[in-house]
């Protein structure tokens, strides 16, 4: 009954989905840091590179395992992100956009720059943890237990993030501030500092994918510049700074992904961008956009 | 008037939007529990008196002592510690938050603030909507709801910024009323009106503002005897 192709079929909605489970990470982080920050931030993709190879240091360097990576990257690399913050994008706080999308890009190349010249292009193995190798046999497909780890881990993740932002008195006050910083200060909330954590924040996620993928595609200098284009176009369609947006779009496009590599392989690098160019012509603001 | 008792006294103040300079030294105070109104055409600066008193405007000099603290230094959510609170001209309702989260946004500064079932009992149309998103209700209940969550903070001296414009007369004079019973409460409260008619009813004092200076200030009792001048002042 469920001869080769529909096992391709599976197998490739399975990429898909993990994939789009990275896809779901960092336009989350994009979308909060766009909210409150008002940054397009470029530098996504090398912090989630860093965040990788925090991992690699961490397991190779100081024989920290996976677990303990998944919860130490994002807080290194966050820690980096409030450095950056401090000390360069809280100057742009007011200005245009492309002063910061400029910034973080010149950071990202200075970021992949330093990591490149030390470990080449080539990737560095890391190894899957041992609770989380073999797979199930799932009779029309075999599943991979890390990849099924990734992908519940991952909308586990995003889903708490919407649920924090959403639903609660400190979420309250993140989207209070995305619409007007000045009264919600005025009201006696430390606002930069709140700034500064979310821009932590939504790098950490960044890491945490970065720290995801290492077992999956390796650990390379380039790994985050070559997935963030991708990333922006999904935030594009899903709508800049909506975060359940963000969430949905991420998942639906890594899995439109897959499904156009199993049935018409010659797109499937392209689908994104031929929709985020429809989007933009019908929905300029993106599908779960506020005006 | 009895300086020791000043709760906010403001000296020399002067302010800046960007380049353009907006307040050329603006002189008054405020005494605990008064009702004290600023009075003048558009544009004479006091939407960003209240503001600079706030520390909401970038840039600021002069004097502003509250409780016979100076101010002048502080950022705005250290001023709000302090217990002052404003209820902005645009209202300020988050759209992005319901009723309820909107008026439970700011913080408590100091205890004493009230309790959200006297804010209701002022207010009843906010318990009927609470789960509405904050900007669907009408001007006027928006304008509750913005004055509302100032009082539950435990602030003691409320700005409020035009709380009457654009709304019906049945609803301003609920929020006479409610104005009224702040006072009574010992709130103290300086108040930026354009509908001087509103104004005389609620107000203790008055002072009047032109080209970002005070230039003028009578008590209410005095006001008959003023009132060819307030004419030219506001041009009414």
């Amino acid at each position: 009954m469920f001869n080769i192709s529909t096992q391709a079929l599976f197998a490739q909605l399975l990429v898909g989905l993990i994939n789009g489970s990275f896809y779901a990470l960092l336009s989350l982080g994009l979308a909060v840091i766009f909210g409150m920050l008002n940054i397009i931030n470029f530098a996504h993709g090398a912090l989630y590179m860093v965040g990788a190879f925090c991992a690699y240091f961490l397991l190779n360097v100081l024989g920290i395992n996976y677990w303990a990576a998944l919860i130490l990257a994002p807080l290194l690399v966050g820690a980096l992100g409030m450095a950056l913050e401090r000390t360069m994008l809280q100057r742009l706080a007011g200005l245009d956009h492309l002063y910061g999308l400029l910034l973080t890009f010149g950071l990202a190349l200075i970021i992949q720059g330093l990591f490149q010249n030390y470990f080449g292009s080539s990737g560095l193995p890391y190894a899957i943890p041992q609770q989380l190798t073999g797979g199930q046999n799932l009779g029309f497909m075999f599943l991979p237990n890390y990849r099924a780890w990734v992908v519940v881990f991952s909308l586990t993740v995003c889903l708490a993030t919407w649920y924090a932002i959403e639903k609660t008195k400190l979420g309250a006050y993140l989207r209070a501030a995305t619409e007007n910083p000045t009264l919600v200060r005025a009201f006696g909330v430390n606002v930069p500092r709140m700034i500064t954590l979310t821009y932590g924040f939504g790098v950490g996620l960044a890491a945490l994918a970065g720290v995801l993928s290492a077992p999956i595609n390796q650990v390379r200098p380039l790994m985050g510049a070559d997935l963030i284009i991708v990333v922006f176009a999904v935030v594009v369609i899903g709508g800049m700074g909506s975060i359940m947006g963000s969430i949905v779009t991420g998942f639906a496009l890594g899995i439109l992904e897959g499904l156009t590599k199993y049935f018409y392989p010659e797109a499937s690098n392209t689908v994104v961008f031929v929709i985020m160019a429809l989007v933009l012509m019908v929905k300029p603001n993106g599908l779960f956009g506020r005006a | 008037m009895d300086e020791a008792r000043a709760l906010l006294e403001v000296k020399g103040l002067q302010a800046w939007y960007g380049e353009s300079h907006i307040l050329h030294g603006v002189d008054f105070s405020v005494r605990e529990g008064e009702v004290v109104t600023l009075l003048g055409r558009n544009g004479a600066g006091k939407t960003t008196t209240l503001k600079s008193v706030m520390g909401m405007i970038g840039k600021r000099t002069g004097s502003v002592l509250y409780e016979g603290r100076e101010t002048i230094g502080l950022t705005s959510d250290r001023i709000a510690h302090l217990g002052l609170a404003i209820c902005p001209e645009e209202r300020g309702i988050f759209a992005s938050l319901n009723v309820l989260e909107n008026l439970m946004l700011p913080p408590q500064v100091r205890p004493g603030g009230l309790p959200v079932e006297q804010i209701f009992e002022l207010f009843p149309n906010l318990k009927e909507r609470i789960t509405s998103q904050g900007t669907k209700l009408s001007g006027g209940e928006q304008q509750m709801l913005a004055i509302g969550r100032i009082l539950r903070t435990g602030a003691r001296l409320l700005m409020l910024d035009e709380p009457t414009e654009g709304l019906a007369p049945v609803i301003i004079q609920q929020i006479g009323h409610t104005i009224a019973r702040l006072k009574q409460q010992g709130f103290t409260i300086l108040l930026v009106e354009q509908n001087f008619r509103f104004a005389s009813t609620v107000a203790d004092r008055f002072y009047v503002m032109e080209h970002g200076r005070v230039i003028d200030a009578f008590a209410n009792a005095d006001l008959s005897a003023n009132m060819d001048k307030l004419h030219d002042y506001l041009g009414v």
